[in-house]
């Protein structure tokens, strides 16, 4: 476990404490701490209204706490607006795809480039010299992101007109282009058939061994879960209710409990057919 | 790579970026510039007023489209903007006798200033609310030109001189149409440019999901006053161009109708559609001068269609208007993209 020496500001990049968060009296959250180490897996699952989501947005900035802190790398989040945390390494995608519907494929991760970019109004409406080779390096960048989730045949299709199952990789795609060091993925298989399920569940490992990349996921699909992640943490009603590796949290009676209130496994085999591999 | 399909190849992203890229496109546009620069060689007086009273339109609906159509923010003050770059060039060139190619950018940037000031509410309000906060603008902004007489003459209007530069007057449809068409062919390619770069980006993602662009490090604050002062600025732009035009301003030429007529372009256009600005501009100035010529022939036989006219040129206007909301909401900008593939098809499209 982790102990609080000099050295865990590097292992531990993502850091949850005491978070609370209520709407209107109802505890959405509930004294929720949790830390994620650099380079892992991490998953969190529960019931439908067991605040994950909320939990991403007081991440990202867009819901903020009524107690508790977040700790990014270090620095505290929980004071910033969304758009001053994506430049510090962190992106998202979200439980109903929200992506720019107007925009192309192309379009949609170049927005994702935009902290990387420089040109404002003048140099953009001018599209010389600098802007147009700006444009020209992060288009290329693009490129190796549509490469990686193999769209290249849907580059120059506008979102609207795109199938539900691309636009989810879409939405992983925006997010990488950001190059965050900790992406958080809000159910990325929800509704995905079982090719599509398989295909997101590796473009989430190369992510996460390719780049590096540390990953905060909120997934149903219990298979895939233990079988990827490196820790999972269990929310119910707004308060966690275990945290460990995955094979302790199959085991753990208290989350036994809560899923069937009973002695049978609520765990289905993963996918390689063992529960265990981690 | 032995077996190549045929069809247009392009072998570097720089290649993706030319705005004409067919050899077709390119002789297109290149005789439609030839076909416009020579224009006064075979237009008369009249239809030269009106294409220059187009250009001056089009540079203002490319402002409101950036800030209404490609950013989402709604404005019923782009009239009284339009005024503040009209009053800001009238008083700078014949007030304190600054050169006009000098006081041009200048109205630009004042009246972009006022629209950051008032582009203030939209960081807190959206749709109908921000109508309403714009509507304000429109209204305080009308009862300044109305007061401040020391700079505007109130309602008795204020002469304007035509622009001059180096002894050179543009005081022919002429000479103002080569200014004119200028100046809006370099709106429009900078403003296309901006909706294609980083800045445009921004706008219509925070036109589509403020969200998940406030997420991917976008600051919907600044986007959202860029966006304003873009549009004012341009509005600036074409008010001054007006002023310079007409050679007097009164108030009465930029109220809330004005503004609305701006909005009807962009809408009847295509709303996030830069050529949609120029369809738009193109159709609401030649409705009425065509609805004026056409009763103007008619009165011949039925007199009393003259007595009419005003009416009948409201009542027209707002049909056409629903008509458009109706059948075509996407505007004149669909038309043209359906247009552009059934030729790049044909024969075999049907
Ligand atoms: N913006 C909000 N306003 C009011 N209640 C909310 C809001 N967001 C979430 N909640 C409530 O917080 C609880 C947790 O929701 P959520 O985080 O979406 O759960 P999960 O993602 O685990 O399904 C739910 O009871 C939900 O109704
Ligand atoms: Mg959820």
């Amino acid at each position: 476990m982790l102990d609080a020496t000099a050295g865990d500001d590097l292992r531990v990049v993502l850091e949850v404490e005491g978070v609370t968060l209520s709407f209107g009296g109802v505890n959405a959250l509930l004294n929720v701490s949790l830390q994620v180490e650099n380079g892992s897996i991490y998953s969190i699952i529960g019931p439908n209204g067991a605040g994950k989501s909320s939990l991403f947005n007081v991440i990202s900035g867009l819901y903020r706490p009524q107690r508790g802190s977040v700790l990014f790398k270090g620095q505290d989040l929980t004071l910033l607006p969304a758009h001053k945390i994506a430049p510090l390494g962190l992106a998202r995608s979200f439980q109903q795809v929200e992506l720019f519907k107007g925009m192309t494929v192309i379009e949609n991760l170049l927005l994702g480039r935009h902290i990387h970019m420089r040109a404002g109004l003048f140099s953009g409406g001018l599209f010389w010299g600098k802007a147009r080779e700006e444009e020209l390096r992060h288009r290329q960048v693009v490129e190796k992101i549509i490469d990686f989730l193999e769209i290249e045949h849907i580059r120059e299709k506008t979102v609207a007109t795109l199938p539900y199952g691309l636009r989810k990789r879409l939405e992983l795609g925006r997010a990488l282009a950001l190059e965050p060091e900790l992406l958080l993925l809000d159910e990325p298989m929800a509704g995905l058939n079982q090719e599509e399920t398989e295909d997101m569940a590796r473009f989430i490992l190369d992510i996460n061994q390719e780049r590096r990349t540390t990953l905060l996921l909120i997934e149903h699909d219990m298979g895939v879960v233990m079988d990827i992640s490196d820790r999972v943490a269990v929310l119910n009603f707004g308060e966690l209710l275990a945290a460990g590796t995955p094979h302790a949290i199959q085991e753990h009676p208290a989350v036994i409990e809560a899923y069937l209130g009973a002695e049978d496994s609520v765990f289905p085999e993963g996918r390689s057919g063992s529960r265990n591999i981690l | 790579m032995s077996a190549r399909y045929c069809g247009d190849y392009k072998t570097s992203y720089g290649q993706e970026m030319v705005l004409f890229q067919t050899f077709f496109s390119r002789l297109w546009i290149l005789l439609f510039l030839i076909g416009l620069y020579t224009a006064p060689l075979y237009l008369n007086e009249y239809a030269l007023y009106v294409c220059n009273l187009i250009g001056i339109a089009v540079i203002g609906a490319l402002g409101l489209n950036i800030l209404a159509g490609f950013t989402g923010q709604i404005s019923l003050g782009h009239g009284a903007f339009l005024g503040v770059g009209a009053y800001a060039s009238a008083y700078l060139v014949m007030d304190l006798g600054v050169p006009f190619f000098v006081a041009l950018p200048c109205a630009g940037l004042i009246a972009a200033c006022c629209g950051l000031v008032f582009g203030i509410p939209s960081l807190r309000l959206k749709g109908l609310y921000l109508a309403i906060a714009t509507l304000a603008a429109q209204f305080i902004i009308e009862y300044l030109m109305v007061h401040v007489e020391g700079v505007t003459n109130g309602v008795l209007g204020k002469m304007v001189d035509f622009p001059s530069c180096l002894g050179f007057s543009f005081d022919t449809d002429q000479r103002y149409f080569y200014l004119v068409t200028t100046l809006a062919l370099l709106a429009t390619l900078i403003t296309k440019n901006i909706v294609r770069t980083r800045p445009g980006r921004a706008f219509i993602a925070i036109r589509d999901q403020p969200v998940s662009a406030e997420v991917m490090g976008v600051n919907p604050f600044k986007y959202k006053l860029m966006a304003f002062a873009f549009s004012s600025f341009l509005a600036g732009i074409a008010g001054s161009l007006w002023a310079h035009y007409v050679t007097i301003i009164t108030p009465e030429h930029f109220t809330l109708g004005v503004s609305i007529e701006y909005l009807a372009m962009i809408i009847i256009g295509g709303m996030g559609q830069i050529i949609g600005s120029i369809f738009g501009a193109v159709f609401m100035v030649l409705l009425p001068e065509v609805l004026r010529v056409a009763s103007g022939a008619l009165s011949g036989q039925f007199p009393v269609i003259v007595n009419l006219f005003a009416a009948i040129k409201e009542g027209v206007f707002g049909l056409i208007i629903i008509a458009f909301l109706i059948y075509e909401p996407d505007g004149l900008a669909h038309r043209w993209q359906l247009a552009k593939s059934y030729w790049k098809l044909w024969p075999f499209s049907q």
